[in-house]
C-alpha cells in the first residue's frame, strides 16, 4: 500500500422485476424519458454531427468560393496537401507548445489557489470567491486586449515597470518575435483559465476524507507526505477531469492569438489555420480538411486520456 | 490557528485577489486615458477623462458599438433561454426517470462540449450563405446552442439529482393536486438550479468570438466581441485603443455584476457538474 484511499463503497443494484417482459410502467417511463430528453439530444447532434459530416464531405473536393464553378472531386488530396505542408506542422507545434505550457502552469498555480481557498478564513472567503470568478467570466477577447495593451510598445507599462530585468528595455517589442509573442499569449490564457481549474481542484480537495488526514497526522506523517500519499491520490479523479477539460480547451486556442498577433510571426494555432483557410481565403476544401484533422486530433487526445489515464468520467460525473 | 499563520493566509488571499483583478483594473484605467495620454507608460491616466466612453456611446463609434451590444444581448439571451428549456426537460428525465440511453445523452453532451468550434464554423459558413442565415440572429443562435446546451444539460442534471423528489408525493398525500404539488413544491426546489444554469450558459454565449467573426458581416448581427476584434478605429487616423478599452469595460460590466450577485451559486454550478463522486 503506497497510497491511502478508502475502500470503494458497496455497489447496490436496484431491485428490479425479474427478466422477461418489461412492465407497462417501465415502458411508459422509458417513453417519457426519451420524449423529454430526445429534443436536447437531437439539437446537439444537429449542431455538431451534421457540420462535421458536411466538413468531411467538403474536404474531398477542390473547392474555392471565388471559383465555385470549378468544383472537382479530388479524394484525399487536400489531406495530402496539408500533411505535407510545413504550415500545418508548425501550427500543430505552436498549439502543442501553448497547450503544454499553459496546462502545466495552470495545474500547479490552480492547486496553490485551491489550497489557499480551502484554508481561507470564512471572513475573506466570499471576497476570494468573487475575485476568482472574475477572470473566468471575463470575455477572452477582453482579457487578450488587456494583456496586449499592457505589453504593447505604445500603450503598455510593462517595459517601464520591468526595465530592471536584463533584456527588457523601453523599446522591447513583445509582439515582434515568435517566442515573446507566445509568452504573452500563454500569460493571458493562464490568467483567464487558472481560476476555473482551481475551483475544480477545490471541489476535489473537499472530497478527500478527513478521517484519512487525521489518521496520517496521528501516525506522524509530515505535511508533504500527507499531500503525496493521502491528498493527491484521493483527488486523482478531480485532477484528471480538470486536466482533460483544460487540455482540450487549450488545444482549441484561437481568440487570444487573433487579437494579439493575428497569427503573425509563426504564432498560428491549428484553429487559426482552419479559420484563415476558410473565412479569409475561402478555400472551403482545404479549410474543411484542416477542420476534420483538428476534430480528429481532439478525439485522439480525449480518447488517449480516457483510455491511457483511466479517467472514468462516468464515476466522477456521478451518473447513478 | 496562530496569529502568524492567520496573517500569512490573509496575505496569500490578498495576492490572489490582486492576481485576478489586476488586468481588469488595467483595462479600466486605460479606458479613462485621453488619446495623448495613451503612451504615458504608466498604469494610471495622468488626467482621467470620459471621452472614450462618449465616443462609443454617443460619438463617432456609437453606430458600431451600440448595435453590437444589442445583438450580443439579444442573441445570448435567446440562446440561453432555448438551452434552458431543452435541458430542463432532459435533466428532469436524467435525474428522475429510469430509461436506457441516459449515459448516451450525457456522453453526447460531453463530446459536444469538447468539440472544436472551428470545425463547426467551416461547413456552416458555406451553408448559411446558401440558405440565407448568414449575418442573421438565428444564424448565430443555432450554433450558440452547441456551446450552451451541453453545459446546461450537465449542470442542470447535477442540480436536479439533489432535489428530494419524494416531497412531491408527500404533498399529494397531504391532499394537493398533481399541479399544486408541482407548482408549490418542485418549482421552488428546481428554480435555483435552472437559474444558475442560465447564468453559466449566458457567460459561455457572451464569450463567443469564433462564430461571431465567421458568421456575420455587418452590424445586423455582429456581437460585441467580434466587433471589438475587428474594430480599427472611428477613422483611420485615430488610434482605436481608448475606444476598445472603453467598449471592453462596458461588456465586462454585466458579467461582473452577475458574479458579484450570484458567486456562491455559480461556483456550485461549475463544480457540481464536474466532480461529484
Amino acid at each position: 500500500m503506497s497510497t491511502t484511499t478508502l475502500p470503494p463503497a458497496e455497489k447496490t443494484t436496484p431491485v428490479s422485476a425479474p427478466d422477461g417482459k418489461a412492465s407497462d410502467r417501465t415502458r411508459s417511463e422509458r417513453r417519457l424519458g426519451w420524449l423529454l430528453a430526445g429534443p436536447a439530444l437531437v439539437v446537439m447532434l444537429l449542431v455538431t454531427a451534421y457540420p462535421i459530416a458536411q466538413a468531411f464531405y467538403d474536404s474531398l473536393f477542390d473547392f474555392r468560393l471565388t471559383d465555385p464553378d470549378n468544383r472537382s472531386f479530388t479524394g484525399f488530396s487536400n489531406y495530402f496537401v496539408i500533411l505535407t505542408d510545413w504550415l500545418w506542422w508548425r501550427a500543430i507545434l505552436v498549439t502543442l507548445f501553448i497547450t503544454a505550457v499553459t496546462v502545466a502552469v495552470e495545474l500547479v498555480l490552480g492547486f496553490a489557489l485551491a489550497l489557499v481557498m480551502a484554508k481561507a478564513l470564512s471572513s475573506i472567503r466570499p471576497v476570494l470567491r468573487a475575485a476568482i470568478l472574475i477572470p473566468y467570466a471575463v470575455i477572452t477577447v477582453v482579457s487578450a486586449f488587456a494583456w496586449q495593451f499592457a505589453f504593447d510598445i505604445q500603450t503598455g507599462f510593462i517595459n517601464s515597470w520591468f526595465g530592471w530585468i536584463p533584456g527588457i528595455g523601453a523599446d522591447t517589442d513583445w509582439f515582434g518575435g515568435t517566442w515573446s509573442s507566445l509568452f504573452v499569449i500563454c500569460l493571458a490564457e493562464i490568467w483567464k483559465t487558472t481560476p476555473f481549474i482551481s475551483l475544480l481542484l477545490l471541489a476535489g480537495l473537499a472530497q478527500v476524507p478527513e478521517v484519512l488526514q487525521e489518521a496520517a497526522k496521528v501516525d506522524g506523517a509530515t505535511w508533504w507526505q500527507r499531500m503525496r500519499k493521502v491528498t493527491l491520490p484521493n483527488m486523482k479523479a478531480a485532477i484528471m477531469v480538470a486536466l482533460l477539460f483544460r487540455t482540450l480547451d487549450a488545444f482549441r486556442v484561437f481568440d487570444s492569438i487573433f487579437i494579439m498577433t493575428g497569427g503573425a510571426n509563426a504564432t498560428e494555432s491549428v484553429s487559426f489555420l482552419a479559420y484563415r483557410q476558410t473565412i479569409s481565403r475561402l478555400e472551403i476544401g482545404l479549410g474543411s480538411a484542416v477542420s476534420v484533422l483538428l476534430f480528429l486530433a481532439v478525439v485522439l487526445i480525449a480518447f488517449s486520456f480516457i483510455k491511457g489515464f483511466k479517467v472514468d468520467l462516468s464515476q466522477t460525473r456521478g451518473d447513478s | 490557528m496562530s496569529t502568524k499563520e492567520r496573517t500569512w493566509w490573509i496575505v496569500a488571499g490578498f495576492a490572489i485577489v490582486l492576481y485576478c483583478l489586476a488586468p481588469i483594473a488595467w483595462i479600466v484605467s486605460l479606458s479613462f486615458k485621453a488619446p495623448s495620454d495613451l503612451a504615458n507608460e504608466s498604469f494610471f491616466p495622468s488626467s482621467p477623462t470620459t471621452e472614450n466612453y462618449s465616443l462609443i456611446l454617443t460619438g463617432g463609434a456609437s453606430d458600431l458599438f451600440l448595435p453590437a451590444l444589442r445583438n450580443s444581448f439579444g442573441i445570448c439571451l435567446i440562446a440561453t433561454f432555448i438551452s434552458c428549456i431543452l435541458s430542463m426537460f432532459a435533466a428532469y428525465a436524467i435525474a428522475r426517470l429510469d430509461f436506457p440511453g441516459k449515459k448516451f445523452i450525457l456522453g453526447t453532451a460531453l463530446a459536444v462540449a469538447i468539440f472544436p468550434v472551428i470545425s463547426i464554423v467551416t461547413p456552416l459558413f458555406n451553408l448559411w450563405r446558401n440558405i440565407g442565415l448568414y449575418d442573421t440572429w438565428p444564424g448565430l443562435i443555432i450554433p450558440y446552442l452547441s456551446l450552451t446546451l451541453p453545459i446546461s444539460i450537465w449542470t442542470m442534471s447535477a442540480f436536479f439529482r439533489e432535489i428530494p423528489w419524494e416531497m412531491e408525493q408527500a404533498a399529494q398525500v397531504d391532499g394537493a393536486t398533481t399541479w399544486q404539488a408541482f407548482r408549490k413544491v418542485i418549482v421552488p426546489l428546481a428554480a435555483p438550479g435552472v437559474f444558475t444554469t442560465a447564468i453559466i450558459a449566458f457567460f459561455i454565449a457572451w464569450n463567443d468570438f469564433v462564430y461571431g467573426i465567421s458568421l456575420t458581416s455587418t452590424e445586423a448581427s455582429r456581437p460585441v466581441p467580434a466587433a471589438l476584434g475587428l474594430f480599427s478605429g472611428a477613422s483611420q487616423f485615430e488610434d482605436p485603443t481608448g475606444a476598445i478599452a472603453a467598449a471592453a469595460v462596458i461588456v465586462t460590466i454585466p458579467v461582473v455584476v452577475l458574479v458579484l450577485l450570484f458567486q456562491r451559486r455559480i461556483v456550485a454550478g461549475l463544480t457540481n457538474g464536474a466532480v461529484k463522486g
